[in-house]
């Protein structure tokens, strides 16, 4: 029983103390493009931007996949309690780059956009991506776990069909140095690797 | 559209220049107030941080060209600190990283090809019989983005003259300086270096192309391609091969690095054109470096604004199969 409490009291810290620190890139960011920190944002604040808020988004993405595996390899489960925080993050940063691309770099040009969109393979992707990510952030409440039963963890195996979206979507974007997107490729393949197991 | 254009780039250049400034006289009080050792830490770093204004030898005797635009040029810092130089990183900011230690004096030039003066020449022996012009000049990258710079240079025309090219040569190509020591880019195999650019002998001979060898009215910065590289300001940025180490004369078109990486993005003419997109982006607009957050983008032109003096290099030409 005293065991329950000093645990949810550590959740109870912890969980603040890591929402605080999955909003200090974006604070990081802001500081920047209001030219607090020494040298703002560079040249091309919103190519800056827009590479910041996608990388973040992909960070979180593996981090979130990353909780199952962990968990079976370290045996520790407290771990999945934080994975839903983990997986909004990912959309929140999804979210923010994309509008910094409509908003900022576009100027809500909805005909470039939507040119963009069709035309621009790598921003199909993206597009997909960030839209299969909405049904997994609106069901991810307790209420809608509990509704969805069985269903829920069909659905929220699209995630990931959206981490292979992300991953290709920032691929195709790189001009000619693939290293960057390669790197967190060979993170995701381990990531899903890991999951497979062979049917008996 | 245009006129506002202007008004935007002046205002954002003048914030940028006055922070500059303020930041300086900050340094500067502080290292009076405070002894060396004590702020040999923090404050040392944010000296060196804020010591980007322009740097380097000022040039004598540079004329100013008429051939300059009017357009207020970029910030020292933006055209020194944002660079695409494969030849020491990917990263924007790399070459201005790692550029500082590449020492490009002594520099010769290897001529070669379809003439009749061939040889190694020095960089002196290159630049100094030549009157220096300042030649503000529009730059498109082939990613969207554009800025104004006031380059330093020769007509390129007078460089190629000297050598006295042949009837038989067609193009003229250039080599990049291939150093992997001095050059760390080069250690990663990203293009087949050395870097190779080249020119239809009309685009070489055409009164706009330029060998830059200094900015701001001073000595080319290494991360812009020092002691000497091309300009074209009607074609992408990629065109404008850096640090020049060899010149040729070809009857066959070369291939340039850019061209053999991704033939299908990227191909010999490269001529900015809004109407031609590239495979993964649209080349209708481009964003203004220096203009902020808000700015928007603007309109590209055809030939970047110079087809007045250009488009009649390329009559006949399909530009749409020649992108």
């Amino acid at each position: 029983m005293q065991i329950d409490t000093s645990l949810s009291n550590f959740y109870r810290l912890t969980k603040p103390l890591i929402l605080l620190l999955g909003l200090l890139p974006l604070l990081i960011l802001m500081l920047g493009a209001f030219n607090i920190t020494d040298h703002g944002l560079g040249a091309n604040p919103i190519e800056k931007l827009l590479h910041e808020l996608g990388r973040w988004a992909l960070k979180f993405l593996l981090l979130t996949l990353a909780i199952t595996p962990l968990r079976r390899w370290t045996g520790w489960n407290w771990l999945i309690r934080y994975r839903r925080m983990l997986g909004l993050f990912a959309f929140f940063y999804a979210v923010i780059h994309f509008l910094t691309y409509a908003v900022l770099d576009q100027g809500l040009d909805i005909a470039a956009i939507a040119e963009d969109i069709v035309k621009r393979p790598y921003i199909t992707l993206g597009m997909t991506g960030l839209s299969l990510l909405i049904p997994l952030a609106l069901t991810s409440t307790r209420g809608m776990v509990r509704r969805l039963g069985r269903n829920w963890r069909k659905l929220h195996r699209l995630v990931y069909v959206v981490a292979i979206a992300g991953v290709w979507h920032f691929y195709w974007q790189v001009k000619l140095d693939t290293l960057e997107p390669l790197f967190y490729g060979l993170i995701l393949a381990v990531l899903l690797l890991s999951r497979w197991r062979p049917r008996r | 559209m245009l006129i506002r254009q202007k008004d935007d780039v002046r205002s954002s250049d003048i914030t940028a220049e006055a922070v500059y400034l303020s930041r300086r006289d900050l340094i500067k009080a502080a290292g009076i107030g405070v002894t060396g050792a004590v702020i040999s830490g923090s404050i040392g770093s944010r000296a060196i941080a804020a010591e980007n204004g322009p740097v380097g030898k000022i040039m004598a005797s540079v004329t100013k060209s008429p051939l300059s635009t009017a357009e207020s040029p970029n910030t020292w810092t933006d055209i020194t600190g944002y660079n695409n130089y494969y030849e020491f990183g990917t990263g924007k900011d790399d070459p201005s990283r790692f550029a500082v230690d590449f020492a490009p004096q002594p520099w010769r030039v290897k001529v070669s090809g379809e003439c009749n003066k061939p040889g190694n020449y020095n960089y002196e022996d290159l630049v100094s019989l030549h009157a220096l012009e300042e030649r503000i000049y529009r730059l498109r990258c082939v990613e969207a983005w554009s800025m104004v710079i006031p380059w330093v240079g020769i007509p390129l025309a007078s460089l190629v003259n000297r050598f006295e090219p042949n009837s038989n040569a067609r193009y003229v190509s250039f080599k990049t300086l291939h150093a992997p020591s001095r050059m760390p880019g080069q250690r990663r195999r990203i293009l087949d270096w050395p870097y190779v650019e080249g020119l239809t002998m009309a685009e070489a001979m055409h009164p706009l192309s330029i060998i830059a060898v200094g900015l701001y009215g001073r000595e080319l910065p290494n991360q812009n391609g020092a002691p000497m590289r091309l300009v074209v300001p009607w074609k992408y940025g990629f065109k404008s091969i850096k640090a020049i180490a060899e010149i040729s004369f070809t009857r066959k078109r070369p291939r340039s690095s850019w061209e053999q990486a991704a033939p299908s993005e990227y191909g010999f003419y490269a001529n900015v054109n809004p109407q031609v997109d590239h495979p993964r982006w649209s080349q209708a607009r481009e964003r203004p470096i220096g203009a902020g957050l808000f700015a928007g983008k603007k309109p590209t032109l055809m030939f970047n604004g110079y087809a007045e003096q250009v488009a009649s290099l390329y009559t006949g030409l399909d530009l749409r199969k020649n992108y």
